[in-house]
């Protein structure tokens, strides 16, 4: 049910007086009911006088609206002791004229009653108390306490009603607290006489840490919310807890902010999760879930960007020891305003108190991202169920504000359980899930990307692993043999390394081979020329032998001829 | 409403204070049926004072009156307060001490 009611009627709306008080005010959509009374029942102890005594307060300080305290059970001075704890000066308010408080004191050992009488001393009191300051508001606490001093129940009864009619005549904001009694709201069915708000007060203990809660029970002519809302008292008063985002409404981003592992972001798409999302991280005892969550705070600190870490499991000072010596300095950031880091023990209080808690240091520090570090602690304080409506309620809230959570869990058993023990799996934007990967007798770190809303991720294994440098993602090594990581992934790069080297190897002696080969083949084909060269000139050898064999017999047959010739001529001559 | 005691600085044995709302027929009653008592257990000892809350409401919280009309013993200590139109006679007078219970 939505808690705002909408404006957008012109018909006249029931006309709302605010509580001022933190959260009520949201469930009630504005505030009790202007001008009527309103009933605020619960066992004792459960702060319904405190409830009121704010209304007042906060009436007369926040709204302008003096009001009257009429006290059945304590006294003004023990009234102004218990809220100046709170920081509620009574007297000094008093003195000015904006709380009026006037103490009703019933004993019924001074009181005899024979025949007929009515209250109209108590409508006297009340109508010249409203009158003295101008009230606006005005409380009874308890009015059951008549009951208890006055014996005419009949006469009582017929008051009652008349009084409340009256209040309303008055146009004063009432509100009317009961003890709860036994079967009915009220002890005395004072439901009976107010109808308009009744306001249900419990304060429930389950596993020894107790818990308040508020319900209003009716709400005539209003919507409001429905639930049980818890709600807490502490140095500012009542905080009914913020019921934010019923409507899943909030804003989105598409701004991108990184993890601060690098490989991690090259596995969401290159740049990391959307700002104003909720991440979880899970995975079994000594994953590194806690390191991944640190350098996450550390990478937004780098970027100037406040961060509040909420640790339930170590103190800061571990967390800071511990992150240094994987390279994460978060000690700067402290110092230079950037990181606040809370740790409390998650039975320290109830959840309720723990959201409260967060909520309260968000709004004050304003930082862009939160780390609860592990929600799985938180278990021991409440059931699963309340475990998860509490998360339900602080990442609406977280988103409303535009600020980027990161959980880390805690999963009990090793394999890859679908579901963690929060059941905020389904909530969350971006889930990665760390694990522990057991072979050849050793562990290693697996990292997986479960679901990353709106982006595209890596749907591969990386084994996740922590340096002194810092944490990086390896590719697992994908072999014939499956899977490989840790040392059985680095022997098998080894292998694969001696294996180049053999090839390399075996690549230049091949080389040489053809180098000599050639040679070989070089030297063949240069004895080849010879050998052409050779027959070539046997050939002309033989040819120019031919030549000069020719020319030689020539000559000499010339000379022979000359010879003859000559021969002839002289011994013809001389014969 | 005016005052029916005699003079102020005369000490009584018993001071009574009546408180009424305006002149209601419970107020008129209570009134008689207490000068009554009075005159028949308590005569020329006793002083009583009728408060009008419509008039001074401011001295209703005084006496922690709630419940109209109430009859208020102030004297003698312990206070006590009877409440009603005072119609029965044997409670009144207990209740104001004035006759022991039997």
């Amino acid at each position: 049910m939505p808690p705002k009611s909408k404006k957008s009627s012109t018909l006249a709306l029931l006309a709302k007086t605010p509580t001022g008080i933190t959260g009520l005010d949201e469930i009630t959509g504005g505030g009790l009911p202007a001008g009527r009374p309103s009933l605020i029942c619960g066992d004792a102890g459960c702060g319904k006088t405190l409830l009121s005594l704010e209304f007042i307060i906060r009436g007369a300080m926040e709204f302008g609206e003096p009001g009257v305290f009429v006290a059945f059970e304590e006294k003004a001075e023990e009234l102004a002791i218990n809220v100046a704890s709170l920081g509620f000066d009574l007297p000094k308010m008093q003195k000015d004229k904006l709380i009026r408080i006037d103490h009703v004191q019933i004993d019924r050992n001074e009181i005899e009653e024979t025949g007929e009488y009515d209250l109209s001393g108590l409508f006297i009191r009340l109508d010249h108390a409203i009158n003295a300051i101008g009230a606006k508001r005005v409380v009874l606490d308890t009015i059951e306490n008549l009951f208890s001093g006055l014996n005419n129940q009949g006469i009582l009864r017929a008051e009652l009603r008349r009084l409340f009619g009256w209040l309303k005549g008055k146009g004063v904001t009432a509100i009317i607290t009961g003890e709860r009694g036994d079967g009915g709201l009220t002890r005395q069915g004072l439901e009976e006489y107010v109808s308009d708000c009744v306001i249900l007060l419990d304060h429930r203990v389950t596993n020894q840490i107790s818990t308040r809660l508020l319900r209003i029970v009716k709400y005539r002519g209003s919507l409001h919310g429905t639930n049980e809302y818890p709600f807490l008292i502490d140095e500012e008063g009542i905080s009914v807890l913020p019921v934010t985002s019923l409507l899943l409404e909030s804003e989105v981003s598409s701004q991108r902010v990184s993890s601060g592992i690098p490989a991690l972001d090259k596995m969401l798409g290159g740049k990391g999760f959307f700002r104003g999302s909720s991440i979880l991280v899970s995975g079994t005892a000594g994953t590194g879930k806690t390191s991944v969550a640190a350098f996450f705070a550390n990478e937004s600190c780098l970027r100037k960007e406040k961060c509040i870490y909420f640790a339930f499991e170590e103190s800061p000072q571990q967390i800071i020891r511990n992150m240094k010596s994987i390279g994460g300095d978060l000690k700067t950031h402290i110092d230079n305003g950037l990181l606040e880091m809370h740790a409390s023990r998650p039975t320290l209080y109830g959840l309720e108190m723990h959201l409260v808690a967060i909520h309260k240091k968000i709004k004050k520090f304003k930082p862009k991202t939160v780390i609860l570090d592990p929600i799985t602690n938180l278990v021991t304080v409440g059931s699963v169920s309340e475990v998860k409506s509490m998360l339900i309620r602080l990442i609406d809230f977280l988103q409303a504000e535009q600020i980027t959570v990161l959980f880390t869990a805690l999963s009990l058993n090793t394999n890859v359980s679908e579901q963690t023990d929060e059941g905020v799996s389904s909530l969350v934007d971006a889930w990665l899930q760390v694990r522990d990967i057991e072979s050849n007798g050793e562990r290693n770190r697996g990292l997986y990307i479960m679901k990353s809303r709106g982006m595209k991720h890596s749907n591969q294994v990386r084994e996740f692993v922590i340096t002194d440098e810092g944490l990086d993602l390896v590719d697992v090594y994908l072999g014939t043999d499956g899977v490989l990581i840790g040392s059985a992934r680095e022997a098998q790069q080894l292998t694969e390394a001696t294996g180049q080297a053999l090839r390399t190897h075996a690549v230049g002696q091949k080389d040489i081979e053809i180098q000599r080969k050639r040679k070989v083949l070089e030297a063949k084909i240069a004895s080849l020329h010879e050998e052409f060269d050779s027959m070539q000139d046997l050939l002309n050898k033989s040819y120019i032998e031919e030549e000069l064999r020719k020319e030689i017999m020539e000559k000499n047959r010339e000379q022979m001829i000359k010879n003859r010739l000559s021969k002839n001529a002289d011994h013809g001559k001389s014969k | 409403m005016a005052k029916a005691s005699k003079t102020e600085k005369k000490e009584y044995k018993w001071e009574l204070r009546l408180y009424v709302a305006g002149n209601t027929p419970k107020s008129v009653t209570a009134l008689n049926n207490l000068k009554k008592y009075c005159e028949q257990h308590l005569k020329g000892e006793y002083s009583i004072e009728v408060i009008d809350l419509l008039v001074q409401p401011q001295l209703a919280e005084g006496d922690q009156i709630l419940a109209i009309p109430t009859l208020v013993r102030k004297f003698p200590e312990p206070i006590r307060k009877i409440i009603g139109d005072l119609s029965n006679e044997e409670k009144v007078l207990v209740g104001l001490n004035i006759r022991p219970v039997k």
